[in-house]
């Protein structure tokens, strides 16, 4: 059971770890985006439909990027050239991507995509536990591993890591030194939007290899929530990720295994857990987050 | 970036948005075919786009085969009506430009239905998959299929095909209508397998493609090796169980080519023949003395089901067929795939020997028959 599981929170949290890592960035610049789940639409609807158009699933998955980076860019325009309230933009971005996908997806419904293949690591994947758990995945799913680290690396180790976040630590400073923070930050939103996309695509053209409309079913929330679920670190972000996706899988395993728990309770599982941990962990620390975040900023 | 090109951009988006916003009333517009001046003119409305793979395309394709076999029919086509007083608009819409026959074929449409049908006595509405309750009006009748008949039929094709006796049944919620056709799928399981066992998982959603391909792993842990569903999204269910080498029971439409090894079969929805019935009838000017003023309902019983057979996979044999067309004029002959005696999970008995509930009391199912594997509450 415990496989099963671990198989279904690195296959199921994919798509968030991809989001997240996004917002994690996003964010750290100093933009919250609310607008993750509309992305994550547009980017699953659009590598689904270039990936059966060209039969090629990456190019789907560029295009997918594109088009979650597409949608970001109207967030972008509203709080970076408008200054607009950040939490309205996101949901209004949200509505528009789901409105827009739920359009041009209608005749997608039950098309056949040609899949991203699992790759199975030679020697690694016949590995007893280990092999299942890690190493019989798609493609996307190996490079969501790289991508944390690496995401890490350059939030750090890096001068554009630098200058991000100091976007969102201290925009006036970086302002002194010649760069803008605006521009910046429509970067951050940009990738964020990309990466967003980049998690529908692995959602629709690898984990379920169909479209349907609104099929993330708030996947885009749960990954902002889990930003400030992991401090606005990205190791802590992946372990979220698929800490929730666990939790779907463990719950349906419980009810695969007849448990008599009230099916109301199981279905809340995940999000109690998240909703817990972030109680426990709020209590040590005091505000984890970038110190301009969400505030408007004009210059 | 220029101040002008911000401006340009702004707008752009908000253009965007609003064509978003507007999509559904777009779509809602009206396309008539033919062009005939003595024709009945019938009008229909669909709560959701009319190529879903689904209720709603059940329900086009059904108004489409109506039109071809009854003479002198005008069609008026609405999509994506919403279950809102916008729809009022639509029916009346349709009035305006003559209709004389109105469909609303979604649940919510109802309520809006009967407040126009009140203003508008000359017209005839039928109503699809409601009842019409106490709000009883000589213009207007609702009308609906047996859902879980073919449903028992299709559980004795998976009780012959199971090596592990263990069925999956992959569904949204526990409304009533969910669980006749669980349980109906189950005891026709039953009736040739006496061990077949249905263990069930509830998504919550009527379609999340990620936790559907998920709940198909957790099922394929215990040994199932047949898996049906009760969801709007079928594809990515089919498709897994289908790369697990495991079998599946189709709903709703026939999806055999997304599962060519393991497809069983499965039911779904052939209106044409009911449509045309109700249009013939309300020509003939007889709609205020036939069944359908008032809770039509259909079934094996009362004559053709709208809700069929898919066709059957290469693993279904003659002997299993003879078994379901066995059982199939049992309940044109007047049965019931809820004959007692039928226990519920706990061993009581809920229906008596020889005893069958109506079709009210399955409309209000609130329990899982011995065998199943699931919570309800």
């Amino acid at each position: 059971m415990l496989e099963s599981i671990l198989v279904g929170a690195v296959a199921g949290g994919t798509c968030m770890v991809y989001a997240g890592l996004g917002e994690v960035c996003t964010e750290r610049s100093g933009v919250i985006n609310l607008g993750t789940e509309g992305s994550m639409l547009c980017g699953a609807l659009t590598a689904y439909a270039i990936g059966i158009t060209t039969g090629n699933p990456w190019l789907g998955v560029v295009a997918g990027m594109l088009a979650g980076s597409a949608l970001s860019s109207v967030h972008a325009l509203l709080v970076l050239e408008r200054g607009a309230n950040q939490i309205a933009s996101g949901l209004v971005v949200t509505f528009l991507g789901l409105g827009v996908t739920a359009l041009f997806g209608q005749n997608y419904v039950g098309q056949g995509v040609v899949p991203l293949e699992t790759w199975d690591i030679p020697g690694l994947s016949e590995l007893p536990f280990l092999g299942p758990v890690l190493f019989q995945h798609d493609p996307l799913t190996y490079l969501a591993f790289a991508a944390v680290p690496l995401t890490s690396w350059v939030l750090w180790r890096t001068r554009a890591g630098l200058v991000l976040r100091a976007a969102g630590e201290a925009p006036e400073v970086l302002e002194i030194y010649g760069t803008s923070a605006r521009k910046v930050r429509w970067i951050t939103v940009l990738v964020g939007g990309a990466m967003s996309g980049l998690g529908g695509a692995q959602l629709s053209t690898a984990a379920t290899l169909n479209w349907s409309e609104g099929m993330t079913v708030g996947r885009g929330f749960v990954a902002v929530a889990l930003v400030i679920f992991a401090g606005w670190k990205p190791l802590n972000l992946a372990l979220g990720a698929y800490l929730f996706a666990g939790a779907i899988a463990f719950q349906l395993q419980l009810q695969a295994r007849g448990w008599e728990i009230s099916r109301y309770l199981l279905e809340a599982l995940p999000y109690l857990l998240v909703l817990v941990v972030l109680a426990l962990l709020s209590r040590r620390r005091i505000h984890g987050g970038p110190a301009t975040l969400e505030r408007v900023f004009d210059h | 970036m220029p101040r002008s090109l911000r401006v340009a951009a702004v707008v752009c988006g908000l253009a965007l948005l609003a064509g978003a916003c507007s999509s559904s009333s777009d779509s809602s517009s009206s396309d008539t075919t033919g062009g005939d001046d003595d024709a009945t003119t019938v009008g229909f409305i669909y709560v959701g786009p009319k190529d879903d793979f689904g209720y709603n395309q059940a329900a086009y394709e059904g108004s489409e085969a109506m039109a071809e076999t009854v003479d002198g029919v005008e069609l008026l086509q609405a999509e994506n009506v919403p279950e809102t007083a916008e729809s009022e608009q639509v029916m009346q819409d349709m009035i305006d430009q003559g209709a004389e026959i109105i469909f609303a074929t979604s649940y919510g449409h109802l309520e809006f239905a009967q407040n126009v049908a009140e203003r508008n006595p000359d017209v005839t509405f039928v109503h699809q998959g409601g009842l019409e309750g106490d709000n009883q009006l000589d213009n207007v009748g609702t009308y609906f299929g047996t859902v879980y008949e073919p449903v028992y039929l299709a559980g004795i094709a998976a009780g012959e095909s199971t090596e592990t006796d263990t069925l999956g049944y992959i569904y949204a919620f526990p409304i009533p209508q969910t669980l006749a056709n669980i349980n109906a799928f189950t005891l026709g399981a039953q009736s040739v397998n006496p061990d077949a066992e249905v263990i069930t998982i509830s998504t919550g959603s009527w379609c999340d493609p990620a936790v559907q391909a998920e709940a198909v792993a957790s099922l394929l842990d215990q040994d199932v090796d047949v898996i049906s569903q009760h969801q709007d999204c079928t594809k990515t269910i089919i498709e897994a169980t289908e790369a697990a080498g495991a079998m599946t029971v189709g709903y709703h439409y026939d999806a055999s080519e997304l599962a060519p090894e393991g497809w069983v079969t499965g039911s779904e929805w052939d209106w044409g023949p009911l449509y045309s019935d109700i249009v013939e009838t309300i020509q003939a000017g007889e709609f205020a003395e036939s069944d359908y003023n008032g809770d039509f309902r259909v079934g094996l019983q009362t004559g053709d089901n709208p809700f069929v057979q898919s066709p059957f996979g290469t693993m279904v044999s003659e002997e299993t067929i003879a078994l379901i067309e066995e059982a199939k004029q049992r309940f044109i002959d007047g049965g019931s795939p809820f004959e007692g005696v039928v226990k519920n999970q706990d061993g009581e008995v809920v229906y008596d020997e020889g005893e069958q509930p109506t079709y009210d009391e399955v409309e209000q199912m609130d329990f899982f028959v011995e065998g199943v594997t699931g919570t309800i509450g």
